[in-house]
């Protein structure tokens, strides 16, 4: 039962890499939209789960992502983050639920799961491009990225999501 | 000492967070200089066989327009071979060696939405790729090679705010430097260029003799549009390229086989 389990993931992170560096970040939607959907790993990682694995695990995804796009390592420092902000994040959403034994995402409601995502991605994309960019003269840039790039990464995000998704009606 | 140990368990998380970031920021500003970052870009083996497998596949649904540019540019050197007999040559052949060498590439990953643009290509030491080099296509230049591994290289873009290049008005032949200001992807700025220069929307910009890495009158754009800097007396020239930078597919690396010797004349004046 880990075991299977423990495949999933690591399936998860090779596919998840893999379709960020080959397929999205070649989209170029309107010129300067890429969004970034590995971003997914992080939501769909155990709710109860070690902290300092995730971390690690976080580190390494970051930096694969970060050996494929030429991108020093900013997305690493952005992935380390919001692995290390998650457990706030799901308490700030999840509310009391949250510090229950047998808490699920798939509990939750769909605001929830959404607020949760949506978070996760305004975080990394704050830090991701406030590193990239990396001058204040151009916060309206940045800014502008954030949000755009934000609203497509969190759509794909959502869309992946309902694809793949695992619970049966 | 039971306290200390206590303390480091009760926030192992956060240490291991802020030792996570202190690696990652050492990353990234040890990449800044970009020489150094010898295992931390897309040229290493890993990923590059990975994008060398993806072009692969992708190239094959390119490959009618790349016919079509490569017809265009046959055509134009057909033209030219052909009418070369017409030319009147000189009695004296000067130089039997010629001092420029050119290698064929394809790029792997192109990059231009970042502030510093990267591309790879699949081309390196084993075919006698260097630094320094300079990258041209068939409608205009790239860039200058920043790394090599001996399969592939690492390109510094013209779209990098790092990167500097010598250019010229075709017609006037005064020169300045090429830059860019991150904002467009197809537009780079000219600067230097003195006041006292009559300029035109329309005339084309070229890469000047000033350095030994790319030949001169390599075309690279026109004037797009152009304001003159009260500051210092000189104009801020928009050049909108003839490469549309977000289709790029093959490029010509260049050799200039006169380049260290250049270097060395210069260095020894200094």
């Amino acid at each position: 039962m880990i075991n299977s389990k423990l495949i999933i993931y690591i399936i998860r992170f090779f596919f998840l890499a893999l379709a960020q560096v080959l397929v999205f970040n070649n989209i170029n939607f309107l010129g300067f939209i890429n969004p970034m959907v590995y971003i997914l790993f992080f939501y769909w990682y155990p709710v109860k789960e070690n902290k300092a694995i995730l971390l690690i695990i976080s580190f390494l995804l970051g930096i694969t992502i970060d050996l494929f796009s030429d991108t020093m390592a900013i997305h690493t420092v952005a992935c380390i983050t919001i692995a290390y902000m998650r457990s706030g994040i799901m308490r700030f959403c999840f509310g009391i639920n949250y510090d229950f034994q047998n808490f699920k995402l798939s509990t939750t409601t769909i605001l929830q799961q959404i607020t949760f995502l949506a978070l996760l991605i305004l975080f990394h994309h704050l830090i991701f491009f406030f590193l990239e960019i990396f001058s204040f003269s151009n916060l309206l840039l940045i800014l502008k990225k954030v949000f755009i790039i934000g609203f497509a990464s969190l759509l794909l995000c959502l869309l992946i999501k309902s694809l793949f998704s695992t619970q049966k009606k | 000492m039971q306290q200390i140990i206590n303390f480091l368990l009760k926030n192992k998380n956060g240490l291991l967070y802020v030792f996570l970031l202190i690696i990652a920021l050492g990353f990234t500003v040890q990449s800044n200089s970009y020489h150094q970052s010898k295992l931390f870009n897309s040229t290493n083996w890993f990923s590059g066989n990975i994008y060398q497998t993806s072009a692969n596949i992708s190239n094959y649904f390119t490959l009618e327009d790349e016919n079509k540019t490569l017809l265009e540019e046959n055509k134009r050197l057909r033209h030219l071979l052909f009418n070369k007999s017409l030319i009147p040559k000189d009695s004296i052949v000067i130089d039997t060696t010629l001092p420029y060498k050119v290698i064929s590439a394809n790029i792997l990953k192109n990059s231009y939405l970042l502030s510093k643009n990267y591309p790879t290509i699949n081309a390196g030491e084993k075919q006698g790729v260097a630094q320094d080099m300079g990258v041209i296509t068939s409608n205009g230049i790239l860039g200058i090679i920043e790394h090599t591994s001996s399969n592939f290289a690492i390109i510094q873009s013209i779209l990098n705010t790092k990167s500097t290049i010598n250019a010229k008005l075709k017609n006037s032949n005064y020169f300045g430097s090429l830059i860019w200001n991150t904002k467009d992807f197809n537009t780079v700025q000219l600067t230097d260029i003195p006041r006292l220069v009559k300029l035109k929307i329309g005339d084309t910009v070229v890469t000047g003799a000033m350095s030994s890495i790319f030949p001169e009158n390599i075309p690279i754009g026109t004037i797009k549009d152009y304001k003159l800097n009260p500051s210092d007396n000189s104009y801020h020239i928009n050049i909108s390229l003839f490469q549309d930078m977000s289709n790029v597919k093959n490029v010509y690396i260049i050799k200039n086989k006169n380049k260290q010797e250049i270097n060395e004349l210069e260095k020894s004046i200094e």
